[in-house]
């Protein structure tokens, strides 16, 4: 017994359960898209637009058609004739004068324009890849090309994109109260102003998206298999807009996804194409991105261009916050591209401070390029970046320690709730915690001595702040729908105890590396006492499970988790009935703990499995109960949780190459509770990669004609092993209010957190000289030079 | 050649490159292509003892040689030690790159002596996870080398 409860433990919330999942990643066997084969399977290649805007005047598909394996050539124009509709953006955002966004078309192959270079208009289908690519050489495409919109600093001055659509804006969105901001500026008793631009990122999930489509015609159902985040969503815009097929004759499976970052959330041309084209060739099509797709037609991040302004009093206290953002949308709206620079960006402007004027201005706009959504952080990492450099350059401009700045104006732990001038109420937080810890961890009082170290070795050592929060969890689908949202946000879950006493869960979240499958049954073995090797988690296919938003915005455990948390207390509640009639007594007077059912007042006590074998053989049992003991909750959140840190990067820049070596990362979060550390302390170091790539290595370039300069792994330079240091990572814990985990999701924060601290470091090591992410040696070697 | 230890023979196209034989002809599907361009690693595997990525090698080139995929090394009973390491260590989430990264984690302990963290790192340059910003991999090599 004291044995088997140890084990329990040692399985439970907050144990450092080795993940389940590995077992089958560590041996090959795990199961991506690319690796399954159906019988009588194609391959798709498609065919791009080497041009970024161009009218499409002919395709001619003769000599294709007669490339040997060839099956079939499919295009938009054929997509535009069998009615099948654009791929939609879910999130309608409003302009400040309340006028609705304006969306550019979005066909899922194109039909009459090419708006972006990699945008695709034809399918070729062929019984091997290597006829597919043959066949895609011989389709005779004849383009008129038109003047590309490429620069996003001039776009809204060039010339309009798409009629109706004028100086290319998709929306002029604000948040905030102008006229108090106004007035705080003009009491200020310093401003500072900093001008910065967010670097495009291409998200470069090491899984190339994929799709397997197939077409069953003698039930008219479609199977597609893709690397998607939320399969249930892929699913619904499949059906409801794009109208490939009905819902209830579609199953879409996400299978082991090889990353995301949110590069899969979206509703993408090619799986659209594919499953279409399945259903008129009749016979299943696989199609894999080569690696220079990705980086052309994945959705890219970031790409901000801001100018913000930071008013304080004497003391230097914060008293307002003014910023004007424009925002590349790239050439369409896709699926949440809307939302990101507005909703999940200009709402955090108030990161950890009590400024209390915050004004913000966003310009959506259209250029000829790659559409660009969500990337790990998703309007976060933008707001952050805003907040954190311009308060690490106040502090430098008042001659007061960055530190000590940021902390006389954190909002305090009596203050939560609070509700900030930028519609977000945060529920909990302490915020001088992180900072605390943080400071010790960096061993900031020994800093300058580094310095002086590093001197000797013609390096010039600086160290940068940034303490940054997110909105997670994502959402409330009341507030969600009234900003805009096209759908709720809540998560779906269902415990099923089999007979046997084993579980079967379902969750609508999606695991493409979280490790949901180990997270999830910590979760609910603590909850039911039932052990953990006995519960499976089961994701990913919309064949097994009714229905789920999926995975992005660090929401699963907070969301998908906490349905997880209410099924599984409907499971007790049942139980007891169940319990309370084989002991002779009534419900009120059974209590659930540890797996066991007992009597009170009484030594008698029942196991849940002793209970779910009587659930589902009912022989003597409640007369007013259904058999089994299965139960489903929808979990819709009250509130967005706020996950909160301290990022601390020292960098030394050497002052003969430019070189700039990121030499000490600190990252102290506040997740709220934990369910297992292995896997958060994970979660953080691979978002600080990412953010460290962003701020020292990943440029995606266009040239002036929209010709993608960083197409391969050979031009965007990505982190590796050798450019990144060991990462210093530990929590502090203020548990989620709302939520029955009490926690907060631990996904984007080292991608959000970790670009201000490493550019406010590189700037410290500059002497204050600003210069653009990403820091390369030629930008740090010239800014040295005084250039 | 001989595939994870067994006499294999495939009748292909000579510009058919090994990571297609192995997961095309062989159904190994453990081997990854992530890159196209011998940048990722996701392929790597051993021909005779060596990490190899299989993206750049030629049917022919791989004649008479012995090849080592990922499935070869371990099983879920019977782990490879760096296998084992990799699982303790939490040093994969997606598990994409996972495949290729222990492939060359093996040669990289296997042919080096007194293995550090820098070298390590070095070690693993032409391999690229976009998960576990490496801190994890580099752990779990390291404890296999000591």
């Amino acid at each position: 017994m004291a044995q088997a409860e140890t084990t329990e433990l040692e399985n439970g919330i907050g144990a450092a359960v080795r993940r389940r999942e590995d077992l089958r990643f560590i041996t090959g066997a795990g199961r991506y898209t690319d690796d399954l084969t159906q019988p009588g399977q194609l391959y798709g290649f498609f065919c791009r637009s080497p041009y970024a805007r161009a009218e499409l005047v002919s395709i001619d598909c003769a000599e294709a058609l007669a490339v040997p394996g060839v099956v079939d050539v499919l295009t938009g124009a054929q997509m535009v004739a069998d009615g099948l509709g654009d791929l939609p953006c879910g999130w309608l955002v409003k302009s400040k004068d309340g006028a609705d966004m304006l969306s550019a078309p979005h066909p899922p192959m194109a039909a009459e324009r090419v708006n972006y270079v990699g945008e695709p208009y034809a399918l070729v289908v062929a019984d091997s890849i290597l006829a597919a690519k043959r066949g895609a050489e011989s389709v005779v495409a004849e383009f008129s090309e038109l003047n590309p919109v490429i620069d996003l600093a001039t776009a809204t001055h060039s010339e309009d994109i798409y009629p109706g659509i004028t100086h290319n804006l998709a929306y002029e969105w604000a948040l905030g109260d102008e006229d108090a901001t106004r007035m705080a500026f003009a009491k200020a008793a310093h401003v500072t102003t900093l001008d910065i631009v967010n670097n495009r990122l291409i998200p470069n999930a090491m899984e190339p998206r994929a799709c397997l489509g197939q077409f069953d015609a003698s039930s008219g159902e479609y199977t597609l298999y893709t690397t998607s985040q939320n399969p249930h969503l892929e699913r619904l815009v499949l059906s409801a807009f794009v109208q490939v097929a009905p819902e209830h004759k579609l199953r879409v499976i996400a299978p082991d996804v090889g990353g995301g970052f949110g590069s899969k959330i979206f509703i993408y041309a090619e799986e659209t194409a594919v499953i279409w084209a399945a259903g008129k060739v009749k016979r299943p099509i696989k199609w894999v991105a080569e690696r220079g797709e990705s980086f052309l037609s994945d959705a890219h991040g970031r790409d901000h261009v801001t100018h913000a302004e930071l008013a304080m009093d004497e003391s230097g206290r914060f008293t307002g916050l003014k910023v004007v953002t424009t925002a590349n949308l790239g050439a369409y709206l896709s699926t949440f591209g809307s939302s990101v620079p507005t909703y999940l960006y200009g709402t955090l402007l108030a990161g950890q401070y009590k400024t209390p004027n915050i004004y913000v201005e966003v310009q959506g706009v259209y250029t000829n390029t790659a559409p660009v959504d969500a990337y790990r952080g998703a309007g976060r990492p933008e707001a952050t970046y805003v907040v954190e450099r311009i308060v690490e350059q106040a502090a430098r401009e008042l001659g007061k320690d960055p530190a000590d700045l940021r902390r006389m104006n954190m909002i305090q732990p009596e203050d939560f709730p609070y509700e900030t001038p930028v519609a977000l109420v945060y529920d909990t937080g302490n915020y001088e915690a992180s900072l605390d810890k943080a400071l010790e961890l960096i061993d900031y009082n020994n800093f300058e001595a580094r310095q002086a170290a590093a001197a000797e070795q013609r390096k010039r050592r600086g160290i940068g702040f940034a303490c940054y929060i997110e909105a997670c969890g994502l959402a409330p689908s009341k507030l969600a729908t009234e900003l805009g949202a096209g759908v709720g946000l809540y998560e779906s879950g269902e415990v099923r105890i089999n007979p046997t006493g084993s579980v079967s869960v379902f969750t609508g979240s999606h695991s493409h590396g979280q490790g949901h499958e180990t997270t999830f049954a910590q979760v609910v073995s603590d909850k039911l006492g039932i052990p953990y090797e006995d519960i499976e988690v089961i994701h990913g296919d919309t064949g097994r499970m009714e229905f789920g938003l999926g995975t992005y915005g660090s929401r699963s455990l907070a969301v998908g988790g906490s349905a997880l948390v209410v099924a599984a207390d409907k499971i007790i509640s049942k139980g007891k009935k169940i319990a309370a009639h084989m002991m002779q007594a009534q419900p009120d007077q059974v209590d659930f703990q540890d797996g066991q059912f007992s009597l009170q007042d009484s030594n008698q006590s029942v196991s849940i499995q002793e209970v779910a074998f009587a659930s589902y053989v009912p022989a003597d049992y409640p007369e007013d109960l259904e058999p089994g003991l299965t139960e489903k909750a929808f979990y819709d959140p009250k509130n967005f949780t706020y996950p909160a840190g301290t990022h601390v990067a020292e960098v030394e820049v050497d002052i003969d190459t430019g070189v700039t070596t990121l030499v000490k990362f600190v990252a102290v979060d506040d997740f709220g509770h934990i369910i297992n550390p292995l896997i958060v302390d994970g979660q953080v170091h691979g978002g600080v990669a990412q953010g460290a790539g962003q701020a020292m290595m990943e440029h995606g370039i266009y040239d002036e004609y929209g010709q993608l300069q960083t197409g391969s792994l050979m031009d965007y330079c990505m982190p590796r092993a050798d450019d990144l240091p060991d990462f210093d990572v530990d929590t502090t814990v203020t548990p989620c209010t709302h939520n029955p985990l009490g926690v907060k999701g631990c996904g984007e924060a080292g991608a959000i957190g970790s670009p201000a601290a490493i550019m406010n470091a590189v700037t410290h090591a500059l002497g204050n000289k600003d210069i653009s992410m990403p820091a390369t040696p030629e930008k740090v070697w010239r800014a040295i030079r005084g250039e | 050649m001989t595939v994870n230890g067994a006499a294999c023979e495939v009748d292909v196209p000579s510009n058919t490159l090994l990571v297609d034989i192995l997961r095309v002809e062989l159904g190994l599907t453990g081997t990854h292509v992530g890159c196209d361009t011998s940048q990722c690693g996701a392929c790597t595997v051993h021909v005779d003892g060596r990490a190899v990525k299989s993206c750049t090698v030629l049917a022919p080139q791989a004649e008479g040689m012995q090849v080592t995929t990922i499935e070869g090394i371990g099983t879920t009973e019977q782990l490879h030690p760096m296998q084992a390491a990799f699982r303790e260590c939490h040093a994969l989430q997606c598990g994409f790159c996972t495949p290729g990264m222990i492939m060359q984690a093996i040669d990289l302990v296997e042919n080096n002596t007194n293995l550090d963290n820098r070298a390590i790192r070095e070690g693993l340059e032409g391999n690229i996870c976009r998960c576990t910003g490496y801190h994890n991999i580099v752990r779990a090599i390291q404890s296999v080398a000591d």
